[in-house]
């Protein structure tokens, strides 16, 4: 029994592997899969409702789904069904940058103007919202990875040289993780936010918002890794290598650093999600990423007017986007950490 | 009485810390207030270099902090430039908000949890050990910030609760109950998403030390000795499972200044919160940072009033035995 669900729970966290790194292959794509250019306004269609998809006409069915344009009226938008924009693959759209290598104009859906492919809707001012949503997942997925990858470094490093070399490091080390604990990490992210320029280009501030998250961040895993450490370093083979004169690096290399494995790749799926989350509040306040950059938290700060967030609700889609990256990254992380535990 | 003292000791060390640390990132990031005014060319650099004497950031970082932690100590914080008053009065004020709304919060958490996780933790793979499990999991999992933003739809949407601000235009024309009944109506939706999302972790926690507690030997033959079930679990369980709860609700008490900003401005509760917002998109400096002195000072002494209880409660960390974690 135990070993059916062993590989049971091996099966679904394969899945869930293949499910994340399909979800990062698309936000890595994004010019690719997104139809428009995230920054293309239409000003003639401020906050239309997404489109539909038809696949059922006056004639019937059709395999290839189709929409109609959206036309203003008094209360809104109306479907104008005298013309039928069916749905192509590889379509020659607003040209991008692919992965920052070539300049092109291949997307992988879309529809022929005048007619609009509105998966999302748009925002305020009849930006292609699935599009931005996309766009805006570049910046806020990679300043969680950016800002994790930066916290596991120097909570790894300070972990391992606290539980390696003991003594009054450790003791110097773990109490500068106290102090890292108690602080109040958004009052205190506001505050160094407050001493810098207000208006800096926006790649300048991705980097200094994810240096500093991540950099707030780095105590709960040092310790964990400490924790690793402490105990590894004292097992009968890592003594035995000692013995044969392995030096220290190689000792922490070959010996230590892979016990530390488990749990820092747990951490990381437990921080990446918190991280991204950690950018999209500082952009909602309005602090983070600037337009016309998108990112999730930018977008959703249009819904700090009560009335935008109930006439026009698709605009939540950068939180459900949100919402589907940290439930996934969580049973990620869960079901990493139940591995570890079992061993 | 040493175990007291030494831990006193390291929160206002921690304190003194915290509050070097904010000094220290503030004088690393790139750029400054005066930047921008250095880009007017209706300003010269004159004014500028006077300005900055004048505030006394001419002077190296040592003497600055040292000035800054003298009159902090006097409970004077330095002086609000938007607000145009000393900076202390205006934060308390504001934090009086705050603490109505996190503590309202925490007791409505602690009181739903600790039950919550105990029946979780003795009726184990039940049906209501299953559900908490899962909505906890998920509120756990999922952001605070969508969270909000979903339950503040819905709230708007359907017309369930004020929103925005923390009383109604016609406050002051209401009588004394009324007024009463106007704050807690608004105070319904921010102390709904507080509540929600601290109470999944602490019920986790609750029931993993719960469960940790039903398998020891002792519960065992409490219950062969006929024991009931309800006091069991808050009788015996409930102390033994108590040190993780205790240190949790050391977190929680750190959190109440700290922990309620995102609501508090998502949902336009008049808190702490929008005030350090609207301080740092005003570049209102003193502020920001008495602020954030503030929130430390919270998360310090909640911290260290948890390890005051777990002394209290525990004989066996009085006797030095265990180290508080």
């Amino acid at each position: 029994m135990p070993n059916r669900n062993a590989s049971a729970a091996r099966t679904r966290t394969v899945i869930l592997i293949v499910l994340l790194a399909a979800l990062h292959l698309v936000i890595l794509c994004a010019g690719f899969v997104a139809p428009y250019d995230p920054a293309a306004q239409n000003r003639d269609l401020p906050y239309a409702p997404p489109t539909r998809l038809h696949c059922w006409d006056a004639s019937g069915f059709h395999l290839r789904p189709f929409v109609y344009a959206w036309t203003p009226t008094d209360d809104g938008y109306r479907e104008d069904q005298t013309r039928a924009y069916p749905v192509h693959a590889f379509v020659r759209g607003d040209s991008y940058s692919f992965l920052g290598l070539a300049d092109t104009n291949l997307h992988l859906f879309g529809v022929d103007d005048p007619g609009k492919l509105l998966l999302f809707g748009t925002d305020a001012f009849g930006r292609d919202e699935f599009s931005r949503v996309l766009l805006g997942g570049q910046i806020s997925v990679a300043a969680g990875i950016v800002a994790t990858a930066v916290t596991l470094l120097v909570g790894t490093l300070v972990g391992v040289i606290a539980g390696y070399y003991g003594g009054w490091i450790d003791e110097m080390l773990m109490g500068t993780t106290e102090l890292f604990l108690v602080l109040p990490w958004l009052y205190f992210l506001l505050g160094v936010r407050a001493f810098l320029p207000l208006h800096v280009s926006p790649a300048r501030t991705f980097l200094l918002l994810t240096c500093v998250i991540g950099l707030i961040g780095w105590a709960r895993p040092a310790r964990l890794v400490r924790g690793v450490v402490l105990s590894a370093r004292t097992r009968n083979y890592v003594l035995a290598a000692r013995g044969f004169g392995g030096s220290d690096f190689y000792l922490l290399r070959r010996h230590i650093l892979p016990e530390a494995f488990g749990i820092v790749l747990t951490q990381a799926a437990f921080l990446v999600p918190r991280y991204i989350a950690a950018e999209v509040a500082l952009s909602f306040f309005g602090l983070g990423v600037s337009e016309p950059v998108p990112s999730w938290g930018n977008m959703l700060s249009a819904l700090q007017q009560y009335s935008v967030l109930i006439s026009y609700g698709w605009l939540l889609a950068p939180a459900a986007a949100l919402f589907v990256t940290s439930v996934m990254y969580y049973l990620l992380a869960d079901a990493l950490h139940s591995r570890l535990e079992s061993r | 009485m040493t175990y007291l003292a030494r831990r006193l000791l390291r929160s206002v060390l921690l304190l003194a810390g915290v509050s070097a640390l904010c000094f220290l990132f503030t004088e690393m990031a790139p750029g400054s207030f005066f930047d921008e005014m250095r880009e007017n060319p209706q300003i010269s650099p004159d004014t500028i270099t006077r300005l900055r004497a004048q505030y006394g950031l001419d002077q190296p970082l040592a003497i600055r902090y040292t000035r800054w932690m003298k009159s902090a100590l006097h409970a004077d914080l330095g002086y609000s430039i938007a607000y145009n008053t000393p900076v202390a009065p205006l934060l308390w004020s504001r934090a009086k908000n705050t603490l109505l709304l996190t503590i309202t919060a925490l007791l409505f958490t602690w009181i739903i949890s600790v039950p919550l996780g105990l029946f979780a933790a003795a009726r184990r793979g039940g049906m209501l050990d299953r559900a908490i499990t899962l909505l906890s999991s998920l509120l756990i999992a999922v952001p605070e910030i969508v969270i909000a933003l979903a339950l503040l739809a819905i709230v708007v949407r359907w017309h369930l609760a004020p929103v925005g601000g923390m009383v109604s235009r016609s406050f002051e024309e209401l009588s004394n109950w009324k007024k009463l009944g106007d704050v807690a109506a608004h105070l319904k939706l921010p102390l709904l998403i507080l509540v929600l999302c601290e109470s999944a972790i602490i019920v986790r926690h609750i029931r993993a030390s719960g469960l940790e507690v039903l398998r020891a030997p002792y519960i065992q033959s409490a219950r062969g000795l006929g024991i009931s079930h309800a006091r069991l679990l808050f009788r015996h369980v409930l102390p033994a499972a108590a040190n993780p709860a205790i240190s949790l609700f050391g977190f929680s008490l750190a959190g109440l200044v700290s922990g309620s900003l995102l609501v508090e401005v998502i949902c336009g509760w008049p808190g702490l919160g929008p005030l350090i917002l609207d301080a740092t998109l005003s570049r209102d400096l003193f502020v920001v940072m008495g602020g954030v002195m503030f929130s430390a000072l919270f998360m310090v002494g909640g911290n260290l009033v948890a390890d005051i209880l777990l002394m209290m409660c525990d004989p066996r960390i009085r006797a030095g035995a265990l180290r508080a974690q």
